[in-house]
């Protein structure tokens, strides 16, 4: 292995060089792979977790299983769940998307649970003396409501996501993970390191236009609670 | 599929002192991982709650860097500090470090203000008060941070195999080569949550040995 400049250099180099961003299987290319990916990761998670963490929130139901999954999560290895779903004979793509999906689920789950549950006793009260049914409750108190904390976790969902699916590349995923993966397999750590920097620099900059995201879509009222 | 199961026996009885081998590396990574940035956020948790202006940016900093996936920052460190067992350490110390740091923080700040007063009262300088008197209120939130960082760097290590060094990682990695050994991955898989799961109830038992006066309520 060449001393640490020469691979500093070799990654501003491969980097500096148009072709690596633009040629068929760059890293433009990979990045709207990643980012289709995110994307439908995301809508299969939200799908699931926003409406069964909300209808769990207003009946105050399961919190102990909540909880339970969130923490259980934590202790799961996503690269074991990866690697076990591929020896299961799902690969590629599909199979990224279904790990990421299936890690983002349990944060979006216990935020919109929290927001929905934690939703201000008096107005569900006054909403129910106007004569409004559950699904009324929901829809129209509880959800705006919680809207802070399910933005939240949403920010914090996709930015998992967006740092999971890099993973599958060791299993034979796409996105821009296949760089770091490629340059490990090659011995050109060069490549390594500039993959790591591509997909770090993704990963901030993604965090960074969901927080002017969040602050735009939280209503103003309820802004100064999120801090 | 009678050819390649997902459990056997037979796997972890001739395996066992290999297995055993990469849960010590694990274990021991995990545990190192998490004293050094114990030893880093407590103190640092401490200096920034009594100074606003710090907290901001201490924070952040270690927010933007927790933002970073392990995976990247792996890579980027591999090339620097050569290939093994240190990237992946500096690695986990930087997770683990946001965790511990926010815990120490909250924890500091549900101090009774009335109990710093009374102890202030008392001719209790800043030292000892913090030592003697807000540490030991904020020990319950410091312990849930370190289980927490603890359960998350043992599933963390994992992904040091990029980089050469990722304990029981290692052995899903060469399952996973060696034409989908599905004993192998799942027994590591299976070790790994195991792992997670006797570090977090150790941490829990120091934890209540070390706050005996909240034994009688609900933890």
């Amino acid at each position: 292995m060449s001393a640490p400049t020469g691979v500093l250099q070799e990654a501003i180099v491969w980097l500096n060089d148009p072709l690596t961003w633009t040629e068929p299987g760059g890293i433009l290319e990979l990045a709207g792979e990643h980012l289709v990916m995110t994307a439908i990761a995301v809508a299969v998670a939200a799908a699931v977790a926003i409406p069964t963490g909300a209808w769990l929130g207003h009946s105050g139901r399961g919190a102990g299983t909540v909880v339970w999954l969130t923490n259980a999560s934590r202790a799961l290895p996503t690269l074991g769940i990866i690697l076990l779903l591929a020896a299961g004979g799902l690969f590629g793509n599909t199979a990224t998307v279904i790990a990421a999906a299936f890690f983002a689920v349990p944060v979006l789950l216990v935020n919109t649970y929290e927001g929905v549950r934690g939703a201000d006793p008096d107005a569900k009260d006054a909403a129910r003396g106007m004569g409004m049914s559950d699904g009324r409750i929901l829809l129209q108190v509880e959800l705006p409501l919680a809207t802070t904390l399910v933005s939240a976790g949403l920010r914090v969902t996709i930015v998992q996501v967006v740092a999971t699916i890099p993973l599958a590349a060791l299993a034979g995923g796409g996105g821009l993970g296949q760089i770091i993966a490629l340059g490990m397999g090659t011995q050109r750590y060069g490549e390594v390191l500039a993959g790591g920097i591509v997909v770090a620099g993704l990963c901030l900059a993604i965090d960074g236009v969901l927080a002017i995201g969040q602050r735009l879509t939280t209503p103003a009222p309820l802004r100064v609670r999120a801090g | 599929m009678p050819g390649n199961p997902w459990f056997s026996w037979s796997y972890v009885v001739d395996n066992a002192p290999l297995i055993w081998q990469r849960t010590v590396e694990h274990a021991g990574l995990t545990i190192e991982a998490v004293a050094i940035s114990a030893a880093i956020a407590i103190p640092l948790g401490a200096l920034v709650s009594r100074s606003r202006w710090l907290a901001g940016p201490v924070l952040g900093t270690a927010a933007v860097m927790y933002t970073v996936p392990s995976l990247a920052l792996f890579a980027i460190l591999a090339p620097l500090l050569g290939i093994g067992r240190t990237p992946v350490l500096v690695g986990l110390v930087v997770y683990a470090l946001l965790i511990i740091l926010r815990n120490t923080v909250a924890g500091l700040s549900t101090v009774d203000p009335a109990v710093t007063d009374a102890a202030r009262g008392l001719g209790y300088g800043p030292g000892r008060l913090l030592v003697q008197v807000a540490m030991p209120s904020a020990l319950p939130s410091i312990i849930a941070g370190l289980r927490l960082a603890t359960v998350s760097t043992v599933a963390l290590v994992t992904v040091g195999i990029v980089v050469g060094y990722g304990g029981l990682g290692q052995l899903m990695f060469q399952g996973f080569r060696n034409n989908f050994y599905r004993a192998e991955i799942m027994t590591a898989t299976l070790a790994t949550i195991a792992l997670a799961l006797v570090l977090d109830l150790a941490l829990w038992a120091v934890g209540r040995l070390l706050t005996p006066w909240l034994r009688g309520r609900a933890s």
